[in-house]
């Protein structure tokens, strides 16, 4: 990393001073802030669940296993992707990177295909009820933040082809799998409240 | 002094263009100047809410006056909130953090400098918002119009039935975007402050500065980001037709104050934190003492984040929840002032038996300690439900927070004005000039506040633009506005004092107040590297084991 030293050490050996990367702890801050976010919509949608006065309820949602299985393999992959980039196998590296691409977006696919399925054959839009408002509020804030992970997976692939990726970027390549940790962590949540106890 | 600084006030400036110099301040990532952006943004918008603030007093110096309308009387208290508590108070909040934490944990700079340059352009850039709402509330073509819906928005006031046009989009828009900045710098505060520490400065060898920042800043994290979630549903439901907030389609008025106050009280002790934290280096510095109870300082400040987290619905008593939830933030309420309790005690033990020197900077910090402490019991007495269902949504509230915001925040931000001005300017500001700002301000701020409390308990109700004579108000509603004046004159001169000297104090030296902290170490103004070579600490005062090799602190800790 092109960054001010994180670890002083004493030329004497007497001191060893050693603090945690910035990156990281960067990245789990903002984690923290999103969290929060996440947890004022998920309370929004528990305590509007069966209060809509008209229209449409939950139970027209069908669990969307495949596009669940894929986005959480997605996190088994970006993980192997950065344990072959730090032990320097840059092609095993990119298998594994658009391999996570690739999963990422069919999750994106799959809930393109899913809302278009509500929209056009249920008519459920998101001023339709309160459940169309807080189900398209937080699917739809999940759907943008997988959105944003693809389009920074993707800057980084399209580096990756450029040559432009090396070892010495493990760290920063990490700390953007943090991110996508957490995305995949969201949807365990999501789907828990959306699929399972909301239905 | 040090002459080799390659400052903001060095000679050389002097052969630089303007706009080369305005683009140098457009352009910086460095945490000192970005540091004075954000205080001297703070200062306009302290000006701008203060002439709104004055407006509002001049309407209700008697009654059935007609000086406002009440449309214009809505828009001046909801613009005066807003404007107070995101554009004043939390940018010089972040504005000393920006400038003084790096410099106290002997860091070059924050951890992620371009990051911190975007947190407050997109701060600037929801206070530009905001007031862009008084040309584009209605478009261009005439009526201007502001927010009006008060500064915490209940639904459904913000409904589009009720809020046409476009001023409560500026509200929203605005604080969400300077949402973003908030956390973007919170963000990198917690970063820099475990990250970039200087060799030997353990969490336990932080000044309480930095400790208390880092409090602050995981507030932030924690409190402003339920606001930013709550503005982002208030938006779905004004531009996408969504129901969040709509009680005609089964929404929750209700929900919206619960989303508003779990951001709008932990905000609280996001600026009281702070006002702690310069308390807590000016005190035992003008005392000539260490902290008193370092380690239980600490403990307090993280149990007083904790707690502050679950407090939010005292603010909600007179909506009618249930007992069990009435009983519940009654004593979470009363909880939290035994910590804030603990600090008190603790810096009058700092003083106890200390050589003070009652300099401007002490002034204000010992006028903040007899208000904040006094704003603090009113607190207790609101935090008792039959006494809140009483006085809520009273002057007496007005009176309460006034005291929390004005005579403890604002009293502990002019005593860090005074006391890092030197630092920052590298001159010494004029001492007379400081004292009489001292003693015209606490006059007109207990003229003020003090007498504000009295119409509160005779049942004048807030956010009226004008009331009936011979109800008790009269006189006390004379003597609040009265005091406004003293405080207006006492900021004029606060900012006169500032920039005469800023142009013509004597020089100030790198360490005027023969401090311990690190930032006294380094030339005034520091220079843009903030160290030559990083410092290494063994205790939590490096300066005095400097000057006192013969009895350092770090024997003792």
């Amino acid at each position: 990393m092109s960054t001010p030293s994180e670890t002083v050490k004493e030329a004497d050996g007497e001191l060893r001073w050693e603090l945690p990367a910035r990156g990281p702890v960067g990245m789990y801050c903002l984690i923290a802030a999103e969290a929060a976010i996440f947890v004022i919509f998920v309370v929004a949608y528990l305590f509007y669940v069966g209060k809509s006065v008209s229209g449409p309820t939950p139970s027209i949602l069908s669990l969307p296993l495949f596009i669940s299985l894929c986005l959480l393999s997605s996190s088994l992959s970006i993980h192997l992707a950065v344990g072959a980039l730090k032990r320097g196998r840059p092609a095993s590296f990119l298998a594994y990177w658009v391999l996570t691409l690739l999963l990422g977006a069919i999750f994106l696919a799959g809930t393109a295909r899913e809302w278009r399925h509500l929209i056009y054959e249920e008519g459920l839009r998101i001023d339709t009820n309160l459940f169309g408002t807080t189900y398209y509020s937080l699917v739809g804030l999940h759907a943008l933040h997988v959105t944003v992970g693809l389009l920074l997976i993707g800057t980084v692939a399209v580096f990756t082809f450029l040559r432009k990726v090396q070892q010495e970027h493990a760290g920063h390549v990490e700390v953007l799998s943090l991110y996508w940790h957490f995305v995949d962590a969201v949807w365990v949540v999501v789907f828990t409240v959306v699929y399972v106890i909301g239905r | 002094m040090s002459t080799e600084t390659t400052g903001w006030t060095t000679p050389a400036d002097a052969t630089v263009p303007l706009v080369d110099r305005l683009h140098g301040w457009v352009t910086t990532v460095d945490h000192k100047r970005l540091g004075i952006l954000y205080i001297l943004y703070a200062l306009f918008f302290l000006v701008v809410g203060g002439i709104e603030a004055t407006l509002l007093r001049i309407q209700l110096i008697r009654p059935h006056n007609a000086f406002l309308s009440p449309e214009v009387f809505n828009q001046l208290f909801t613009m005066h909130g807003t404007t107070m508590i995101f554009f004043v108070a939390m940018p010089l909040v972040f504005g000393f953090a920006n400038y003084l934490v790096p410099l106290m944990i002997g860091a070059r700079d924050m951890a992620f400098p371009r990051l911190n340059a975007f947190s407050f352009w997109m701060t600037a850039f929801g206070g530009f918002v905001l007031y862009f709402s008084v040309v584009g509330g209605y478009g261009l073509y005439g009526m201007a119009t502001a927010p009006d819906v008060g500064w915490f928005a209940y639904a459904p006031l913000t409904a589009k039935t009720f809020s046409p046009g476009h001023s409560t989009d500026f509200w929203t828009l605005s604080l969400l975007v300077s949402g973003v900045g908030s956390i973007g710098t919170a963000v990198n505060l917690i970063t820099t402050i475990i990250c970039l520490r200087c060799p030997g400065m353990t969490l336990g060898k932080m000044p309480l500065l930095a400790w208390l920042n880092l409090a602050m800043a995981v507030l932030v994290v924690l409190a402003v980001s339920p606001l930013t979630a709550a503005q982002l549903m208030l938006v779905v439901d004004r531009y996408l037709g969504g129901h969040f907030f709509d009680t005609q389609a089964g929404g929750s008025a209700v929900l919206w104050m619960h989303f508003f106050w779990v951001f709008g009280h932990p905000e609280v002790y996001v600026l009281v934190i702070p006002a702690f934290a310069f308390a807590s280096e000016i005190i035992p510095v003008f005392s000539r003492k260490a902290i008193f109870g370092y380690p239980v300082m600490v403990a307090a400040t993280l149990a007083i984040c904790f707690i502050s987290m679950s407090v939010w619905a005292h603010h909600m008593f007179t909506v009618g929840m249930t007992s069990l939830s009435n009983t519940f933030f009654v004593l979470s309420t009363m909880a939290i002032a035994v910590p804030t309790g603990i600090k008190i005690f603790n810096w009058l033990a700092t003083m106890w038996g200390g050589k003070i020197s009652f300099r401007t900077p002490m002034l204000f910090s010992t006028a903040f300690l007899f208000q904040f402490l006094t704003a603090g019991l009113t607190g207790v007495m609101l935090s008792s439900a039959p006494f809140n269902w009483q006085l809520s949504g009273s002057y007496f509230v007005v009176a309460h927070f006034h005291y929390v915001i004005v005579g403890g925040i604002l009293f502990m931000a002019f005593a860090a004005f005074y006391y890092w001005f030197p630092k920052v300017s590298g001159r010494m500001y004029d001492e007379r000039l400081g004292k009489l700002h001292f003693w015209l301000f606490t006059i007109g701020f207990h003229l003020t506040f003090d007498c504000m409390h009295v119409p509160g308990l005779l049942g004048m109700p807030r956010r009226i633009y004008t009331y009936e004579p011979g109800r008790g108000w009269d006189v006390w509603n004379l003597l609040v506005t009265v005091g406004v004046l003293f405080q207006g004159v006492a900021v004029l001169i606060f900012v006169a004092n500032l920039i005469l000297s800023y142009l013509r104090g004597p020089l100030a030296g790198s360490d005027p107040w023969d401090a311990w902290t690190l930032e006294w170490s380094t030339s005034s103004p520091p220079p843009e590297y903030n160290f030559a070579v990083l410092p290494v600490v063994r205790s939590r005062r490096p300066l005095w084991d400097l000057k006192h090799p013969e009895d350092p602190d770090w024997k003792y800790e």
